[in-house]
């Protein structure tokens, strides 16, 4: 197991190597001069070409394109991304509050999404074709179909300006936390608790299932191990959930003006402020790639025939 | 033919696809329908109910919502449908090079792919914008380059998978050129897959587009567009709630109706989804 996991582990290099690689190329694809970009972000009133060749010097920008890449890379490793054009704070002191806000919000995001999926799921398997069934999936197929952010305008309206019971935006009490999160629940467990029931169902033609009632086992115990098979396949939908949601929550943040990174992101993406939003990529990129690896180090501890390929 | 009457047979599916088809013709044909120009500033006007002159009343600067609705369809899903179609031909095109020719070939546009695929959902549209400027255009090609090395991984399995077969295997021993194969007994195979894949992503991709549109990053006022109508809808949602409904529930009746579709899409084209259902609820009863 250990050298599996080794392996697993080394593979991940290159990947990370490359989505830098690519992060750092696409920015430098730009139409926008970075030094003007920067200049006119500092509010300086007259900017002449030799302030511009100056400020491209200052930058690194004139040195050839690998030795940029490997010098940002090598930054990169000890967690200095640059400055940022309009505050000319380091990147990391914006970017990392901003991460554990949203961090926050997935994760306790996640955890319901989760514990919500597999219970409507095993509820719908079990039940499969009644009306709870048939009344669960139809409610999933409505809310799927929903624009999150309408969804989101609309409880805003209701719950914090009808009702004036929670707040509108921001991030000052627990409370909320309540119509992010629920918004967020709601438009991927319509997602997931298929997943779930799905596999329940393709697992209840196996024929352990079949041996298990033969033989007289109580239907709660089959349920047990119906359920400890199919997580399996949902531990890899899961895993790759997260990186989806924190990268999906753009438009939540944006419309509760929660200060996280999709808030962050907007607002750069308007400032033109480059090394945020390189940051913000590659920060998404990597975190995929981690959550990718750990889905399959655990799918391989549990199933030992997927270690075959390593 | 066979194919359109089992879809004619499912009601759901049979409106849904008139819905759509409603939709483009009113899309494309926009000036026609719309009643009044949809960027025509009537301040002395706004807030109007509903009326003969303006059916579904006035916004905040007493534009016309219906005709702006009406415009809307062509950035909210005519472009949106037209980026998706492009992405999808990439993919298959590609899908089917890795599919039938395998090897080399296959494992390079797999490793772009894994590439590709290794930024989460809104990231790469994100970071598009973000470098090339905000704007409708930017999103669409942000999606495509997104989307491509999607469609070309699913396709590619579709094709793999009978390009197996023996029929295909005894052309390829007959001697027939691989173009041929492709063409004849490949393409029509595997569009029932494409067609599943494209109808069911398609939604998604309405939905995430507008969203962009939302945040203000894809297309700028005061151009109309569902996701930008509810954003400046948004702006006077404590007042004027009412203003949030037309959009929404244009948005919510399109995708509903590409659900439905794709849905029953992947019954009719899949026949063993049924079966299988059959064949497993008689075992649980036995």
């Amino acid at each position: 197991m250990a050298l599996y996991t080794i392996r697993r582990l080394a593979a991940v290099f290159p990947i990370l190597i490359i989505i830098s690689f690519l992060t750092f190329f696409l920015i430098n694809l730009s139409p926008f001069n970075p030094a003007e970009i920067l200049l006119q972000a500092r509010g300086i009133p007259v900017i002449t070409d030799d302030l511009i060749l100056q400020t491209e010097e200052e930058l690194g920008l004139n040195d050839p394109f690998i030795v940029q890449y490997f010098n940002w890379l090598m930054d990169c490793f000890q967690l200095n991304f640059g400055t940022s054009y309009v505050t000319g704070e380091p990147v990391w002191n914006e970017i990392k509050p901003a991460f554990i806000n949203t961090l926050k919000l997935t994760v306790l995001s996640s955890f319901i999404i989760v514990g919500l999926s597999i219970l409507l799921g095993v509820i719908c398997a079990i039940n499969e074709g009644k009306f709870i069934d048939k009344s669960v999936r139809s409610m999933s197929f409505v809310l799927i179909g929903m624009p999150s952010y309408w969804l989101a305008s609309l409880m805003i309206w209701y719950f914090s300006v009808e009702l004036d019971l929670l707040p509108t935006s921001g991030m000052s009490s627990a409370e909320s936390y309540i119509l992010p999160v629920s918004i967020i629940t709601v438009s991927y467990v319509g997602i997931y608790f298929r997943v779930i029931r799905t596999s329940m169902l393709s697992n209840l033609n196996e024929d352990y299932v079949f041996y298990g009632r033969a033989s007289g086992l109580p239907e709660k115990k089959i349920t047990l191990h119906l359920l400890r098979n199919s997580l399996q396949v949902s531990i890899s939908v899961f895993c790759m959930g997260i990186p989806t949601i924190l990268g999906g929550t753009v438009v939540i943040e944006n419309i509760f003006a929660w200060p996280g990174l999709g808030s962050l992101s907007v607002d750069s993406i308007l400032k033109r402020d480059f090394p945020i939003i390189q940051t913000y990529v590659l920060l998404l990129g990597a975190s995929f790639v981690v959550f990718n690896t750990l889905s399959d180090l655990i799918n391989m501890t549990l199933n030992p025939k997927l270690r075959k390929g390593f | 033919m066979r194919f359109l009457k089992s879809l004619f047979k499912d009601k759901l599916a049979a409106s849904s696809l008139v819905v759509i088809l409603a939709v483009i013709i009113i899309g494309v044909f926009a000036p026609v329908f719309a009643p009044h120009d949809p960027l025509e500033v009537n301040i002395s006007k706004k807030y109007a109910g509903s009326s003969w002159e303006y059916l579904l009343g006035t916004d905040q600067l007493g534009r016309c919502v219906l005709s702006r609705l009406i415009y809307g369809i062509r950035p909210s899903i005519l472009w949106v449908m037209a980026a998706l179609m492009l992405s999808v031909l990439i993919g298959a095109v590609l899908g089917f090079i890795a599919g039938y020719f395998k090897g080399k070939v296959d494992a390079l546009i797999m490793r772009v792919c894994d590439i590709m695929l290794s930024f989460p959902g809104y990231v790469m549209p994100i970071a598009f914008v973000g470098i090339f400027g905000v704007g409708l255009e930017n999103i669409l090609i942000a999606f495509i380059i997104m989307k491509w090395a999607w469609f070309t991984r699913v396709i590619r399995t579709s094709v793999m998978q009978y390009t197996e077969l023996e029929y295909i295997q005894f052309a390829k021993a007959a001697g027939v050129n691989h173009f041929k194969i492709i063409r004849r007994h490949l393409i029509p195979v595997t569009l029932a897959d494409i067609a599943v894949i494209s109808s069911s992503s398609v939604c998604s991709m309405i939905l995430q587009i507008s969203g962009f549109s939302f945040l203000g990053l894809g297309v700028q006022a005061p151009a109309p567009e569902w996701g930008m109508m509810l954003n400046e809808a948004r702006s006077v949602m404590f007042t004027r709630p009412e203003l949030m409904l037309a959009p929404g529930i244009a948005i919510i009746t399109v995708v509903f109706a590409f659900n439905f579709l794709s849905d029953s899409l992947q019954t009719i084209f899949d026949p063993k989804l049924m079966k299988s259902k059959k064949i497993r609820t008689e075992k649980v009863e036995a």
